[in-house]
């Protein structure tokens, strides 16, 4: 345990937003060269105690309490003194590399910003002074030139203009909300390494915001843990992950290295039958008579899933997973190979197959954006019935929808309501429920809990393997993250670059990867400690020699 | 950008040839014979085929839209049927000053619209916004030839500033301007009252995008942020309309023009309809789709003048 000279000190803090409590009673300190890590679920006040510290409230907010900085108060400090602070002491990371950037500007000019609104640098040195600083965060000027935009460059590389914008005055505190969430493990491990590089270089203060644990436990010298706007439990990572005195603690612990409990497989019949897949996209031409040329997004793929399988599809942005999974889908011709499912063909002569079909359903990512806001939840469900040939009516639909809707575990009167009446956890529900409506064989899950809180993720991948176990129900589970994958999958399909590089069961994969690409996948992917003695965390023991 | 600025241009060709197609055929065949309504309702036949013969309207159709076309080409708009005079020369007269009326107006418009826009956005839900808010919800609602007529009632008849109508030419063309003026703030008000409306609501947008919280990040201040990143991305919607906008100047004005007796193209088209004036109708409409796709030209360069990722989409 480190005690440095608080550099940050933030101490009663309470935000109410129009008589609500955002923040209660908040306080954290922060020393120079020291990395704190603030968790908790969404809306735990994470962000609201970062926006508080950078002076960035909404304006209808009322904040009181203290925040300091290097003893100079913050709260309550003049607009024109916090934008002197703000860039030059206090630099600040966000969670969307995609659309933190302006897209008219120019990287260089983004960056020369920072340093030309606090110094009196003249253009040119404050260019060069950018470029350094772009070099330093890993994108030296002559691979990714000054001159670029924000759309040219992949969202590992904006991220690391937004951190170059960030400490380009090498400030005292660094603030990073939720730095690597929206990128893939392995631009996620290289984001966290570039952070402790500069932490330790500079003797910069690290506030990092995560919901997800694993990030920060081996780079947080101390964690926070949030809940509903107060601090429950803060202290050494290393105590506080032995200890764990704070019962929300351990929920949050358990919920983040849940494991659901899988019936076993066992039949060996074939459900769904992949076989030298490949799909190419047009790609739009150069000049006006360039040949037409082709991308191969997808390449001859083929994998079996038997009945009753868990199936994980996992590889990162741009793999070709969302092209394989519209062709299993049967929403896009393939060029080569074929598919079935229970021998049939899901894409014949020109368009889906409907008998097919409706053995297959899905369940996407987003519960906001999956359901139109102006239909009842009644009608949202019961939408896949299009696909039946003489669709249930009166009182049959009635009892099929009050089925689907127990099974997911809400109720039969929840048909009545509208989907902005139900939580994030509880729309994924009612995605569940509407793939379950017309009994499928099979359902395809999309990156369906990669948008949900921890302890909501854990309830809903219960709820998967309780359904696949009562309805003998196969799936294809799709994502980019490794431990869900692991905690829901009997087989696993590791996909790089439009084709599966490995595959076999989930447990010998991730104990034994044999491709180097699985390999570096995994070791990149941040792994729960394994302090607490009651968790049955041998695999953590032995995969995570750190 | 050349790549992007060349593709623009074909595609404005096609829509030109697409338009003389789309323009002759509806004219021909429009009720109403020119020769026929000419000559009156007791003609005898013969002298009707003479009369047709003589205007060229006895060739076959497509004989006729190729001249037509191949003249405009070189900037023969043929004779008029009533006036028997050349159309090109009708033509120039009437945009010397629907042209500059229309520049006019849109300046006007875009003055009062940008800063009206911008104050309304950066002071959203205070007394300046709800200010702006209803002056432009009258602005809308009340029609232009209304206002043009306030404006005369005011400015001409009441303080004598303005003449209330009439063109004096632009041999002076302080006085042209002048004469101008009252025609083009009745047209620039009800467009400027949208084009503040769509300023504020783009700039509202933008401004709760997530590049502006950087920009605050970095230090600097709610006004900064919003001049140095929020104004150009909030640029492309008001590009849009400022584009309709103009369109809709060059050829809409034609009230305006009755209130202010101003000899302009929409007056022309006017008379040319009632009087079966064909060609005169077909080449006027012809240059208003002309300038109106000239006009959504400009505006998808400046479009990709703005944003960095048209330019890279081609």
């Amino acid at each position: 345990m480190t005690q440095a000279p608080a550099l940050l000190e933030i101490s009663n803090l309470s935000v109410e937003i129009r008589g609500k409590h955002i923040l209660r009673d908040v306080s954290l300190s922060i020393g120079a060269g020291e990395i704190v890590a603030l968790t908790g679920e969404s809306g735990s006040g994470k962000s609201m105690t970062a926006f508080a510290t950078m002076g960035l409230l909404p304006q209808i907010a009322s904040a009181r309490g203290g925040i300091a900085l290097s003893g100079e108060p913050l709260l309550g400090q003049s607009e024109k003194r916090l934008c002197e602070i703000r860039g030059e002491q206090i630099g600040m990371i966000f969670q969307e590399p995609m659309t933190a950037l302006n897209p008219v500007q120019t990287i260089g000019r983004q960056v020369t910003e920072t340093i030309r609104i606090h110094t009196a640098m003249p253009q040119n040195k404050a260019e060069q002074r950018a470029a350094e600083v772009l070099t330093r965060v890993g994108l030296p000027p002559d691979a990714v030139p000054l001159g670029r935009y924000p759309h040219e460059l992949s969202g590992g590389q904006r991220q690391r203009v937004v951190i170059a914008m960030a400490i380009a005055l090498r400030p005292a505190l660094l603030i990073a909300d939720e730095p690597t969430t929206a990128l893939d493990v392995t631009t996620q491990a290289q984001i966290l390494d570039l952070l402790q590089k500069l932490v330790r270089e500079d003797g910069m203060a690290l506030m990092m915001i995560t919901h997800d644990l694993a990030v920060v436990s081996d780079m947080a010298d101390r964690i926070a843990v949030m809940n509903n706007g107060e601090i429950v439990e803060q202290g050494p990572t290393r105590t506080l992950f032995s200890e764990m005195r704070h019962p929300y603690t351990r929920a949050l612990f358990e919920a983040s290295t849940h494991k659901a409990d899988l019936a076993e497989v066992d039949t060996d019949e074939t459900l769904l039958s992949v076989h030298g897949v490949s799909r190419d996209y047009p790609v739009r031409r150069t000049g006006l008579f360039t040949p037409k040329r082709m991308f191969r997004a997808v390449k001859s793929v083929s994998f079996d899933i038997n009945r009753g399988e868990r199936v994980g599809l996992v590889g990162e942005s741009g793999c070709g997973k969302s092209t394989l999974t519209r062709a299993i889908l049967g929403l896009e011709p393939v060029q080569e190979g074929t598919i079935t499912l229970d021998g049939q063909p899901v894409f014949s002569q020109g368009h889906p197959d409907l008998s097919v079909r409706r053995k297959i359903q899905v369940v996407f990512q987003d519960p906001y954006g999956s359901f139109n806001p102006r239909h009842r939840v009644e009608r949202l469900i019961t939408e896949p019935f299009y696909l039946l040939d003489s669709p249930p009516n009166g009182a049959e639909r009635e009892r099929a929808v009050a089925e689907a809707l127990e099974a997911v575990g809400l109720n039969a009167t929840d048909a009545d309501k509208y989907i902005h009446a139900f939580s994030g956890g509880q729309r994924q529900r009612i995605a569940i429920a509407r793939a379950l409506i017309i009994k499928p064989e099979i359902i395809v899950f999309d990156e369906a809990v990669s948008a949900l809180d921890v302890r909501v993720r854990a309830q809903i991948l219960d709820l998967m393997a309780q359904l696949s176990r009562d309805y003998g129900l196969t799936y294809l589970f799709i994502s980019h993250d490794l431990s869900v994958v692991r905690s829901i999958t009997d087989r696993v399909l590791v996909m790089q670059a439009g084709e599966i590089v490995e595959q076999g069961e989930t447990e010998q994969i991730f104990e034994n990867p044999a491709h180097p690409y699985t390999q570096s996948l995994i070791a990149a992917a941040p792994q729960m400690p394994n302090y607490d003695p009651t968790s049955k965390g041998d695999r953590d023991a032995s995969s995570n020699p750190n | 950008m050349l790549r992007y600025a060349l593709k623009r241009l074909t595609s404005l060709a096609v829509s030109l040839l697409i338009a003389s197609v789309v323009i002759f055929v509806v004219v021909e065949i429009a009720p109403g014979d020119p020769a026929s309504f000419m000559l009156g309702i007791n003609a005898q036949p013969d002298t009707i085929a003479a009369l047709r013969a003589e205007l060229g309207l006895d060739v076959p159709k497509f004989q006729r839209y190729l001249d037509w076309v191949g003249g405009m080409l070189v900037g023969d708009f043929g004779t008029s049927y009533t006036y028997r005079t050349e159309v090109s020369g009708m033509i120039a007269d009437r945009l010397w000053i629907s042209l500059p009326l229309a520049i006019y107006a849109l300046m006007i418009s875009t003055l009062i619209a940008f800063p009206a826009g911008i104050i309304a956005a950066s002071r959203r839900g205070r007394p300046a916004d709800i200010g702006v808010m209803g002056a432009t919800q009258l602005g809308v609602a009340i029609p232009n030839f209304w206002f043009a007529m306030l404006l005369v009632l005011l400015f001409a008849i009441k303080l004598r500033w303005f003449s209330a109508g009439g063109f004096p030419g632009w041999e002076s063309p302080a006085e042209a301007i002048k004469a101008l003026t009252l025609p083009a703030i009745a047209l620039a008000l009800p467009q400027a009252a949208i084009l503040a409306r769509v300023m504020r609501s783009s700039l509202i947008d933008i401004l709760g995008e997530d590049f502006i919280r950087t920009a605050r990040a970095k230090g600097l201040s709610r006004r900064q942020a919003l001049w140095r990143h929020g104004l150009r991305n909030a640029l492309i919607p008001v590009l849009t309309i400022i584009g309709l906008q103009f369109s809709f100047l060059i050829a809409g004005a034609i009230i305006i023009e009755q209130v202010f007796f101003l000899p302009g193209l929409g007056r022309l088209i006017f008379q040319a309809i009632t009087q079966r004036d064909l060609i005169v109708v077909e080449s006027v409409v012809m240059l208003l789709v002309f300038a109106v796709i000239i006009v959504n030209f400009m505006v998808d360069l400046a479009y990709a003048a703005v944003d960095p990722r048209l330019r890279a989409r081609t």
